[in-house]
């Protein structure tokens, strides 16, 4: 039982964390630094509560506050580039935040951060924030301004000729990304109760990539779907566990041969959608 | 002593041009960032380990093997991960080469285990008197070698009519094939190519640091980035110089800031930063206008 919470409290931060990836995807922003953003999140809500002794709420907050203000000020000469240039800067950028987190002494520099308070209701909390990011990207789907950046994410010259103001769509979309992000990173740290920078590499954050592409990229159900069964599956398969990424890397292989748009496309909720009508 | 650091730099760097060179070669003529070039690296780095533990050949025979094999798993790769997808899809050639990249690294800390692997001394460890300075034959070597590989890649691709096709290719592949290039061929052969030097990179970074281990190829893959960004995308001759430029950079900055700290990789990432930031083009100029 305790083994099942923790791989269920586990699978509902990486929701959090494929979700974070998805926010600035909706605009055509490809972010290979979400795990960056995770450490700061993380970083920051741990010296809150075990330095400065700040209840765990607001720290979590605090540390979602700090990754969105990063999110920001990398945002702002992101606008200017895309494609190619913005995987790297995004990738450059996840690097520098982990050799800066090895080389700072206050918070443990390479050998980690340990003692962090744990949270024991760490679950309820993580299922709270997914609860209401699906009903914030269930709104955000049918607004105004959701449109506007699914406008920007499909064709950025229509959107401009629109009327959609590009700069601040994809400016706001990449720092929401990093706000979710640094908020799965402070809750990630109160669970684990240590944390080091070895845990927020490049691949780690390939990793919510995996999930986000597996389940589908087109509405917000498909993250949270291939969160869910990516973390679930090999938990379950004992002979699996061991070839757990390999099967990723097939897993992503395939999945690019076969179906691209991912398991959950707007096609699948259509048929689910008409399912349910029949019934 | 600054004479020394500059060959050590050289050395270093010749390697980043290696794989930054394969790096613009692919992106050439596929628009398409190869993400498991520097795990191509790692595994003809560990190719030359074992080549040369079960075989006994000296560094000149085992050097081309190597690259050979580290071809062929390029153009494995290229037909099992890139050429089956849908061209319409963008993301897709990136997502399955980070499938690649993940398949080829785990396989690796299976068979080799997480840390490094002791690369066999195959030259002896002789060091050159130039006057006053102490140097080692083996960072001339791969000096050499670097520069000898770019020298033939040039002329391959200035000289000959598989260059011309290459150069063809990356210019528009409808109109390279309405010339009678066979478009797939090339795209093969380039990976062939790419992946070769990166084999090569990855055997003289072996000798170069004395250990391998199955995660050298991310860091590899990232400087070859940096320097393919320093040096212009699909720019060929900047990757070259690009390549040396980080090296030298690199190996100065340790030998002159403070050792505390270690700023090396901050170095080239901020350095990657900057470019992004101010000059996209790269110091020596695109000759792509989008990514």
């Amino acid at each position: 039982m305790d083994y099942l919470l923790s791989v269920t409290t586990i699978a509902g931060i990486y929701i959090i964390m494929t979700l974070s990836f998805y926010m600035p995807f909706i605009t055509g922003q490809i972010s290979l630094g979400q795990a960056g953003f995770m450490a700061i999140g993380a970083y920051a809500s741990a010296v809150c509560t075990a330095k400065w002794g700040i209840p765990y709420v607001p720290a979590v907050l605090f540390g979602g506050i700090i990754a969105g203000i990063v999110g920001f000020v990398l945002g702002l000469p992101a606008l200017r580039i895309k494609g190619i240039y913005l995987l790297l800067l995004t990738l450059g950028f996840g690097e520098i935040v982990r050799v800066i987190f090895i080389n700072l002494d206050y918070v443990g520099a390479a050998q980690g951060f340990p003692s962090i308070p744990y949270q024991k209701y760490t679950i309820l909390y993580a299922y709270a924030v997914v609860f209401i990011l699906a009903i914030f990207f269930s709104r955000l789907r049918k607004s105004r301004m959701g449109r506007a950046f699914q406008a920007v994410g499909d064709d950025e010259a229509v959107a401009e000729i629109l009327g959609v103001n590009i700069t601040s769509a994809k400016l706001l979309a990449f720092s929401v990304g990093a706000f979710i992000a640094g908020i799965g990173g402070g809750i990630f740290a109160h669970y684990q109760e240590y944390i080091e920078p070895l845990m927020f590499g490049v691949m780690h954050g390939i990793e919510f990539i995996v999930f986000a592409i597996f389940g589908g990229i087109q509405i917000f159900w498909g993250p949270i779907f291939g969160a869910v069964v990516l973390t679930f599956v090999p938990e379950f398969l004992r002979s699996i566990q061991n070839w757990r990424m390999e099967l990723y890397g097939v897993l992503l292989i395939v999945m690019m041969i076969i179906r691209p748009q991912g398991v959950i496309g707007l096609d699948t909720i259509q048929a689910i959608k008409k399912l349910f009508k029949i019934a | 002593m600054i004479l020394q650091q500059l060959i050590n730099g050289l050395m270093l760097g010749a390697t980043y041009s290696l794989v930054a060179i394969g790096y613009t070669l692919i992106f050439g003529v596929l628009r398409v960032l190869h993400f498991a070039h520097g795990e191509v690296l790692m595994a003809g780095s560990f190719m030359g380990i074992y080549i040369i533990l079960w075989t006994g050949l000296p560094l000149y025979i085992t050097l081309p093997l190597a690259m050979v094999a580290t071809g062929a798993l390029g153009m494995i790769v290229e037909l099992l991960a890139i050429r089956p997808l849908r061209k319409d899809f963008h993301l897709a050639p990136l997502l399955s080469t980070i499938g690649v990249t993940i398949i080829i690294q785990n396989l690796a800390v299976k068979l080799f285990g997480g840390y490094g692997t002791k690369f066999p001394d195959t030259i002896t460890t002789v060091n050159l008197e130039v006057g006053p300075y102490v140097i080692s034959a083996a960072k001339i070597l791969i000096l050499g070698i670097s520069l000898s590989l770019m020298v033939i890649l040039y002329f391959l691709i200035t000289k000959t009519k598989m260059g011309r096709a290459m150069r063809a290719v990356a210019e528009s592949h409808l109109t390279a094939s309405f010339l009678g290039v066979n478009v797939d061929r090339i795209v093969l052969v380039t990976f062939g190519i790419a992946s070769a030097l990166a084999g090569a990179a990855g055997v003289m970074a072996g000798i170069a640091f004395h250990a391998v281990s199955p995660f050298i190829g991310l860091t590899f893959a990232l400087k070859g980035l940096v320097v393919m960004l320093l040096g212009g995308l699909g720019n060929m001759g900047g990757a070259m110089i690009g390549g040396l430029i980080l090296g030298v950079a690199e190996v100065l900055s340790i030998a002159i800031l403070p050792t505390e700290i270690n700023l090396q990789d901050i170095f080239s990432f901020g350095i990657m930063i900057l470019i992004l930031i101010f000059k996209p083009t790269g110091l020596f100029g695109s000759r792509v206008t989008q990514g």
